[in-house]
């Protein structure tokens, strides 16, 4: 069995351990219908060979080097078959709520993990409905419940980049993406401003307009700009517009 | 419940108290207050012993109005009141008596002549209550510090309950699901390596078992333990994983907690090593001066790694480990420094059972 059209289902390996690398390669190398494209050993080369080699199926380890394994799946979207492969089982609700396919508990037995490519088998042959999530819920989902984020993981081709939200100047939306500017660089990231802004403490970042979020501790000042409208000067001198809304909410923010 | 009338033998020391105040009543009756000393007496006692209950009830004002969280104003006005409604009582109780012993041969007359000295045992009566009330208070601050004594017994009840966790706890699982995930690789690749591994776990597992009875164990079996548990690691990490040591011979007998330092070099795994895609090194340094065990744990770890779940977790067990059984006599700091995170621990080096009583010369640290 094979993907819909025909040709071998393309498969990365990722985790930091050679040794639990190699219990998966054994267990897949009895199925001819599975290729193994790329194994990777962390967060960064797990993304680069998924976007250079376009898999269909990821095994996926959770806590790794450089990104973990959500921030990994955040970054590619929902265009594969995700199994996660921990040795902790505290991650599965979350993992289900991304969207993976399976959740494979490390030591792997091999009736449950013939269950689990059975599952990713199904869902690329459209069997099982894959559901692909827009890539914001999926950033949302993939944080935990009740914290904020701490950094954020952009994308840029096959190469990622990690903003510290500390470094973070303000954010802008563009269409389906949000400009970040942080460092005097700006990240392009798929994600709606509004999935950003739930994301991130608002005792540190506002939403001071439809299409910006700032860092409060950039702010310098606010001045007034022609008819009862404002724009934020950070102290990085760049110049961000305030709504009527977002004033308000600044001035309580700053009579608290 | 008052704290007198709560036991027959406080109520009879407190009335005993009360004799020599009774003595200075019939003082105060005779000399001043111009009656004989037989009447001044037979009035006294009397009226002291019932006294002696109505300033009880001084307990509930005092009660009521804290030292350290009533005004001025309203401090005042509540034993005034008190002391003026106390007097009052006591001047009737004192009137009934005169007339009462007026009936009696020899106390003739008493009543008239009683009743030219109410204003002195009125006086008497708000400066007795008064002193009632400060006697009160004296009580409610040593019940506050025996209360605050058991608070102190309990935490420290607490914090050894907590040391009890801590052992058990030590073991960490995922540490055994990661190795047993090893040991399924190794026995298709390398059944050799498999069967080695196997041992080493096993090995490590029975050198923890039974540790967490000992109150303590020396340096240097704490250390081959974490050598048991490198071993294991060893095999998961390979190159990554480089262990570096500095032991000073002297340090080898001293005495520590048992599992004190393996979730320290876990944690270096965990968080360290574990986030490095090129590896990298830990450090074990321990040495003695001046009576303490200096121990210092430091490894290299990536600042910019993705932020793990209960990161913490073991550090705050071990720190609280040290407080409760050394007090201020142990000491204990973690901190990171560019790619470097450093646990230093320093404890008293007994050679023998390290118990709670500490040298008492070792010198006073703040961790």
């Amino acid at each position: 069995m094979t993907t819909a059209d025909g040709r071998k289902i393309r498969t990365i390996i990722v985790d930091d351990e050679d040794l639990a690398r190699q219990v998966l390669r054994e267990f897949l190398s009895a199925h001819p219908e599975i290729d193994v494209v790329a194994e990777c050993a962390n967060g960064f080369e797990a993304v680069k060979a998924a976007t250079e080699l376009k898999p269909d199926l990821v095994f996926l380890d959770i806590q790794m080097p450089k990104l973990d394994g959500f921030e990994v799946l955040e970054l590619l979207g929902s265009g594969m078959a995700v199994i996660f492969v921990t040795a902790y089982d505290t991650f599965a609700i979350r993992a289900f709520e991304v969207h993976a396919v399976d959740y494979l508990l490390k030591p792997i037995g091999a009736p449950r993990f013939e269950a689990a490519l059975e599952r990713a088998k199904e869902r690329l042959s459209g069997k099982l409905p894959s559901t692909p999530l827009p890539a914001m819920d999926l950033a949302a989902a993939a944080r935990p419940p009740q914290q904020y984020l701490d950094r954020i993981p952009v994308r840029d081709g096959a190469s990622v980049s990690i903003i510290p939200v500390s470094k973070l100047d303000y954010a802008e939306a563009q269409d389906d993406y949000v400009a970040l500017a942080s460092q005097g660089k700006k990240h392009l990231k798929q994600q709606t401003i509004s999935s950003l802004e739930a994301a991130l403490d608002p005792s540190r970042f506002l939403r001071i307009h439809r299409s910006y979020i700032v860092n409060l501790e950039r702010v310098a000042r606010i001045e007034p700009y022609g008819k009862d409208s404002f724009v934020a000067v950070l102290n990085t001198g760049a110049q961000i517009p305030v709504s009527r809304a977002g004033h308000a909410r600044l001035r309580a923010f700053l009579d608290r | 419940m008052h704290p007198i009338l709560a036991q027959l033998r406080r109520l009879l020391f407190y009335l005993l108290g009360w004799i020599p105040l009774a003595g200075m009543l019939a003082y105060l009756l005779a000399v001043p207050g111009g009656l004989t000393w037989i009447e001044a007496t037979a009035v006294a006692f009397p009226l002291c012993l019932l006294y002696a209950f109505v300033c009880l009830a001084a307990w509930y004002p005092c009660l009521a109005t804290p030292l350290e969280r009533s005004s001025v104003p309203r401090f005042l006005f509540t034993h005034g009141v008190g002391a003026v409604v106390a007097s009052a009582l006591w001047l009737l109780a004192a009137r009934t008596l005169g007339r009462m012993l007026a009936g009696f041969e020899g106390f003739a007359g008493l009543d008239s002549r009683l009743s030219g000295d109410l204003p002195l045992l009125f006086g008497t009566g708000v400066l007795l209550y008064l002193l009632a009330v400060g006697f009160h208070y004296v009580l409610l601050a040593v019940e506050a510090s025996r209360q605050a004594e058991a608070r102190l017994l309990q935490a420290s009840l607490l914090a050894r309950d907590a040391e009890l966790r801590a052992l058990k706890a030590q073991v960490n699982p995922h540490f055994l699901f990661n190795s047993l995930n090893s040991i399924s690789a190794l026995t298709a690749s390398d059944p050799a390596k498999a069967r080695e591994m196997c041992v080493l776990l096993g090995d490590f597992l029975r050198r923890t078992l039974g540790l967490g009875e000992k109150p303590a164990i020396p340096l240097e079996e704490e250390i081959s333990l974490i050598h048991a548990f490198l071993a294991v690691e060893k095999i998961r990490y390979g190159d990554r994983l480089k262990m570096e040591e500095t032991i000073d011979r002297e340090a080898l007998s001293a005495e520590v907690p048992p599992l004190l330092l393996q979730p320290l070099v876990e944690n270096a795994v965990a968080h360290g090593i574990a986030n490095l895609v090129g590896g990298g090194w830990i450090r074990l340094a321990a040495g003695r001066h001046d009576g303490l065990l200096d121990i210092t744990i430091e490894n290299q770890f990536d600042p910019e790694a993705p932020p793990r779940r209960r990161s913490g977790v073991g550090l705050a067990n071990v720190r609280q480990r040290l407080e409760a059984r050394y007090g201020n006599h142990a000491s204990f700091s973690a901190s990171a420094t560019g790619d470097r995170f450093r646990v230093a621990i320093s404890l008293p080096a007994d050679t023998t059972a390290a118990q709670a009583s500490a040298p008492q010369d070792s010198k006073e640290r703040v961790s």
